[in-house]
Parts: C-alpha cells; sequence; structure tokens
C-alpha cells in the first residue's frame, strides 16, 4: 500500500532532481547520491568477487579433472587426487536428513502455537523459540559433539546393529562401527538447528492469515485440522516453502555444526551411522594444511565454488517458488 | 452428488465426520508431541550450556589470558580480540550498510535496474555460507601479505553484517510517509538533508535494530575467522596480527582433550550464548516500548 503510493512520486521527485541539476544546491546532492550509490556498488563487487574469486581459484581443480571433478568419489591428498562427490554428497544427504527431521518438528510446533496453546503459553514459547533461532551455531556443534554423539555411539548404534543387523535394505544402512559420528548424526544437529528458525518463520506466516478466513471455516464445522490443513496451509503455502528453503539454505553451508559431529572422512556409501564429511567441513579442516598454489587448495576452492552454486540455487528457487503462488 | 448431500445433512453420525474427528485428534497429538519435543531438545541444549558453562566459569577464567593446559589459563586475550574485532567490523559495516540501505530506498525506484540487481545481491550476500565470506577474505587480504590479521577478519565479519544493515535500513526507510519527504522538499531543503535529518532520523530506532541483530549474528561466527584472524595464544592489539577471538578458541578447545580446556570452551560458549541473547531481548524489548 504505502510502497504503491510512494513509488510514483519518487519517479517525480528523480525528474525534479535532474532538472534541478544545475543550479546551486546539486552539489552536495550529487556528492551525496554518488555516496551511496558507490557503496551499492561496493555491496554488489563483493558478491562479484566472492564469486569471482572462489570460480578462479578453483580453475586449476576443473582443468585438471574435468568435469569429472563434480562426481569423481577420491579425495585423496597423497596421490593428489581430487573429486567432489564425496562432500557433495555428504552435503546434500545430511541437508535432506536436517530438513526431513525439521519439517515435522517445525510444522508441528507451529500448528500448535497458532491453533492450540494458551495465548500466554504461546507468546513465551514463541518468543523462546525466536531467540534460539539467533543461538550461534558453534553451540549446536558443541551440544552435539557432548551429547547426541556418545548417545549414538553408545545406545542408538547399537541396538539398530543388534535388531537390524541382518534385515535387507536396512542392514546397508546402519552398517559401520559405533562411532556415533556420521550423517544422522549431523542430520539431527542440523534438524535441532534449523527448527527454531523455520517454526518462528511459519508461526509468522500463518498469524498473517486473515482471522476472517479461519473463524468462516469453523463456522461451517471445519474441525481444527480442517482449518489447518485446507485452510491455513494453502493459504501460506509460498511463505512455508520460503521457510523450508531457507532453512535447507543454512543446511547446505552450515560449518560449526557438523564440523564436529560429521567424523571427517571422505568416503561414499550407504551407511548413514558412517563417518563422512561435508563440503564446508572439509573446507574447515583441510585449508589450513593446504599451501598457497597447490592443487589441494585450488580443489577446496572449487569446492567452494559448487556450494556457492548450491546456495545460490536454493535462493532462487525460493524466489521462484514463492513468485509463482503469489 | 446427491447422495452425499443426503448424508450430510441426515443427523446419524456418519463416517466421514468420524473420519474428520479422528484425523483431527491424530493431528492433535502430533502438533502436541511435536512442540514438546523441540521444547525439550532446546531445553536440554540451555540446560547443558548452563550447568557445564556454569562450572567452568570463574573471575581466573575472565581474568586470564590463555595458556597451556593446566596452568590455570582463561580467556581473556580471547574476549577482548571478540570485542575488538567484532566492532571494529560494525565500524565498517555501519555506513556500507547505510549507504546501500539509503540508495535502493531512496533512489532505487522500480525502474532502476542496478538497484534491484543490488538488492538481489544483497539478498544472495545475507545466505553465503560463513565460510566462503573467509575463504574469500583470505584470498583478498591475507593470501597477498603472507599472514593472518584481525583486520582480515574484521573485513570478513563486516561482510556478513553488512547485508542485515541494508535489509533492515532499506525497510525502515521505506515506511517513513512520503508526505514528510514532501514536506522536506517544501520547505526547501536539500536532498541529502531530507533523507539524513528527516527520513534517517525518524527510521532510527528501527535502523539501530538492524545494526543491533547484525552485530548478533556476527559475534557468534566462528568459520569465516578459522582462515583469517587466525587465533591467538597470547595477548595482541595489532590489526596486522593474528588475534585471538572467543568462538574459534570454543572451536580449539572443545575438540581438546584437556579437561580444563574443554571447560573453558564451555565457559566461553555460555559468555558467547548469553551475549548473543542479550542482544536480541534488548532488540525485543526496545521494539515493543517503540
Amino acid at each position: 500500500m504505502t510502497l504503491a503510493t510512494a513509488t510514483p512520486s519518487e519517479e517525480a521527485r528523480d525528474k525534479a532532481g535532474a532538472s534541478r541539476s544545475g543550479s546551486r544546491r546539486s552539489g552536495p546532492d550529487t556528492a551525496f547520491h554518488f555516496l551511496v550509490a558507490a557503496s551499492a556498488l561496493l555491496v554488489l563487487v563483493v558478491l562479484g568477487g566472492l564469486v569471482v574469486l572462489m570460480g578462479v581459484g578453483g580453475s586449476q581443480a576443473f582443468r585438471t579433472f574435468g568435469l569429472g571433478f563434480a562426481v569423481h568419489d577420491v579425495w585423496n591428498p597423497v596421490a593428489d587426487l581430487y573429486g567432489a562427490w564425496a562432500p557433495l554428497f555428504g552435503t546434500i544427504v545430511s541437508t535432506l536428513i536436517g530438513v526431513a527431521i525439521a519439517l515435522p518438528l517445525a510444522f508441528g510446533t507451529a500448528f500448535w502455537l497458532t491453533a492450540m496453546a494458551p495465548p500466554r503459553i504461546a507468546a513465551i514459547v514463541g518468543t523462546a523459540v525466536q531467540l534460539l533461532a539467533a543461538v550461534p551455531s558453534i553451540i549446536f556443534g558443541m551440544w552435539g559433539f557432548f551429547t547426541i554423539v556418545p548417545f549414538m555411539a553408545r545406545t542408538v548404534q547399537p541396538f539398530l546393529t543388534h535388531h537390524f543387523k541382518h534385515v535387507p535394505g536396512i542392514k546397508f544402512i546402519i552398517h559401520g562401527a559405533p562411532f556415533g559420528t556420521g550423517l544422522m548424526t549431523a542430520g539431527l544437529v542440523l534438524a535441532v538447528m534449523i527448527a527454531p528458525f523455520m517454526t518462528a518463520v511459519m508461526r509468522d506466516v500463518f498469524a498473517a492469515m486473515p482471522n476472517m478466513l479461519r473463524e468462516s471455516a469453523y463456522g461451517l464445522g471445519a474441525t481444527r485440522w480442517d482449518v489447518m490443513w485446507k485452510v491455513v496451509v494453502p493459504w501460506s503455502r509460498s511463505g512455508m516453502i520460503g521457510a523450508i528453503v531457507l532453512g535447507m539454505g543454512r543446511a547446505l553451508g552450515e560449518t560449526m555444526a557438523v564440523t564436529f559431529v560429521i567424523g571427517n572422512v571422505t568416503d561414499v556409501g550407504w551407511s548413514l551411522f558412517a563417518p563422512r564429511s561435508t563440503v564446508a567441513s572439509l573446507i574447515a579442516l583441510q585449508f589450513p594444511e593446504s599451501p598457497a598454489g597447490s592443487l589441494r587448495l585450488s580443489a577446496l576452492l572449487a569446492l567452494g565454488f559448487i556450494l556457492m552454486l548450491l546456495s545460490f540455487a536454493s535462493l532462487a528457487l525460493a524466489r521462484m517458488l514463492r513468485g509463482n503462488t503469489k | 452428488m446427491s447422495d452425499t448431500v443426503v448424508s450430510i445433512s441426515g443427523w446419524k453420525p456418519n463416517p466421514r465426520a468420524a473420519r474428520r474427528r479422528s484425523a483431527d485428534h491424530v493431528a492433535t497429538a502430533f502438533g502436541m508431541v511435536m512442540a514438546g519435543i523441540l521444547v525439550l531438545v532446546l531445553a536440554s541444549i540451555l540446560w547443558t550450556l548452563l550447568s557445564r558453562g556454569l562450572a567452568g566459569l570463574s573471575a581466573a577464567a575472565i581474568m586470564k589470558p590463555m595458556g597451556p593446559p593446566g596452568s590455570s589459563s582463561g580467556l581473556a586475550n580471547a574476549i577482548v580480540g571478540s570485542l575488538i574485532q567484532t566492532f571494529l567490523a560494525l565500524l565498517l559495516a555501519t555506513p556500507l550498510g547505510l549507504g546501500c540501505g539509503i540508495y535502493l530506498s531512496e533512489y532505487g525506484t522500480d525502474t532502476n535496474k542496478f538497484a534491484s540487481c543490488v538488492r538481489f545481491v544483497s539478498d544472495v550476500l545475507m545466505s553465503v555460507p560463513s565460510i566462503l565470506v573467509g575463504l574469500f577474505v583470505y584470498q583478498v587480504m591475507v593470501a597477498p601479505f603472507g599472514h593472518f590479521s584481525a583486520l582480515a577478519g574484521s573485513v570478513a565479519l563486516a561482510i556478513l553484517a553488512v547485508p542485515i544493515i541494508v535489509r533492515t535500513t532499506e525497510d525502515m526507510l521505506r515506511l517513513v510517509p512520503t508526505a514528510m519527504r514532501e514536506a522536506g522538499a517544501a520547505l526547501g531543503a536539500t536532498r541529502w538533508r531530507v533523507t539524513l535529518s528527516l527520513c534517517l532520523r525518524s527510521a532510527k530506532t528501527g535502523v539501530l535494530t538492524g545494526i543491533l541483530l547484525a552485530l548478533a549474528r556476527v559475534s557468534g561466527e566462528t568459520a569465516p575467522l578459522l582462515f583469517t584472524s587466525l587465533g591467538n595464544q597470547n595477548w595482541s592489539f595489532s590489526l596486522t596480527r593474528p588475534m585471538a577471538s572467543l568462538p574459534v578458541t570454543i572451536y580449539q578447545y572443545a575438540g581438546a582433550s584437556y579437561e580444563d580446556w574443554v571447560q573453558l570452551a564451555w565457559a566461553g560458549a555460555l559468555l558467547v550464548t548469553m551475549g548473543v541473547l542479550a542482544i536480541n531481548i534488548a532488540v525485543r524489548v526496545s521494539a515493543r516500548r517503540a
């Protein structure tokens, strides 16, 4: 509303400014315009530089290994052979596990907060969840390292191995020594990390729906779940998708929460309980050991470039879906 | 068609209503269980943090600098290093973010291609994995000079802070009514006067909130500091040398096998979390009062 009314007059102001440009007052005005435009340009340059430097730095790896770099599953610093598939696989699978666990948590909590909880409790829990979305990721990493990893190693993995060792299909997924680290642990920690954020966004989206719609549905005899599933969810679909994709984007590039619990072995396999690595954790751990100008450094930068593309793609996807449904 | 109408309007309890009711019960239970799990897990994180962090927190932990394991060392230089780098980052990011936000809201009309491009890029920057920002600054400010520096760490943090400040500044300036701008212009004020003395002034609280949120965001960041300011075991106030920071110290100490280092890591984690939460709560309280 304010935007729509502001735009024409802003354009008018632009024209007025242009016609006045010869007058005495234009000096400081031009300087101010130049200054703020320059800072806008600088922001553009920073992202451009980020993409270009990552691409240029990784070009040596791309040249050496060709397009196979993305699908080659060997990461061997001793033989100087590098392929991106192992860390990419770890990143994608741990992110998917994280989102798959966080989504029901966030949706259920947002449902409870907007439809069931007493207003006072909803306000307290809602604020607490919003605050927790701001907790630094390294805290989640530490918690995972000291709580989840021992829990997985001592309780979950022995239990699963004991009961499902001989079940075809499942035995490949739970295969591995009980280290406690791995894709499943990383996915769990990521889920706990992104769930508050997703809950906060979903709650805002649900609460933004006009109450009239909700009341009309209840008036027609709909149950709480009918209202949720047939009125609220369709109405706020684009916002929900935005929340999911943003959470996914966070999980994709997360470094500290994952590095503690992933186990850091560059390997590919079916097991969700064996140590793996992700793009971000591999960069964090191997970058300090990579001498400048080496093929390894270039391979790491190439990985960074691919991660950049992934996060870029997830943002573009979020925007596209939001645009389509509007 | 007529069949369903008859069955709905009938007074007898019909299977469809029963199904809807049971679906509602299941969904209600699902929502409660999920909310319960989330709240419990998050409470357990806070509880772990508090109990283990308070155990490690002492006067010595705050007053003494870092040292070898078993030497009753502390976190003083890391705390001071974090403060220096974070505030330097804000010092760099605030003018840039304000400038860019002002440009987008005051000059970036819908027809301005450059502005919409900058707006998109700023959004992309907001979701760029922070470790990539660290890699970028490493290549620009560490590799050419041959050594790590606190300044590089601050620049990396500033890059993360700028898009947050840009977004809130633009949003807040857009909320300023056009009539205010027109009134200023009618009084003969130049455009920069109108922007700075009227618009920015009336949007002050919101803009300040954005800066505080950016501060909260970057003060817990670890990944971008790993390759830029690196960390330092000793006191250092030189911006051109490696400098310790709380998050990097937590990262180094938490993975160590010395009991006293792990305890210090928890104390540091508690300090960082409390700082971040305090800023967020302050923002909330001031927003409610405004």
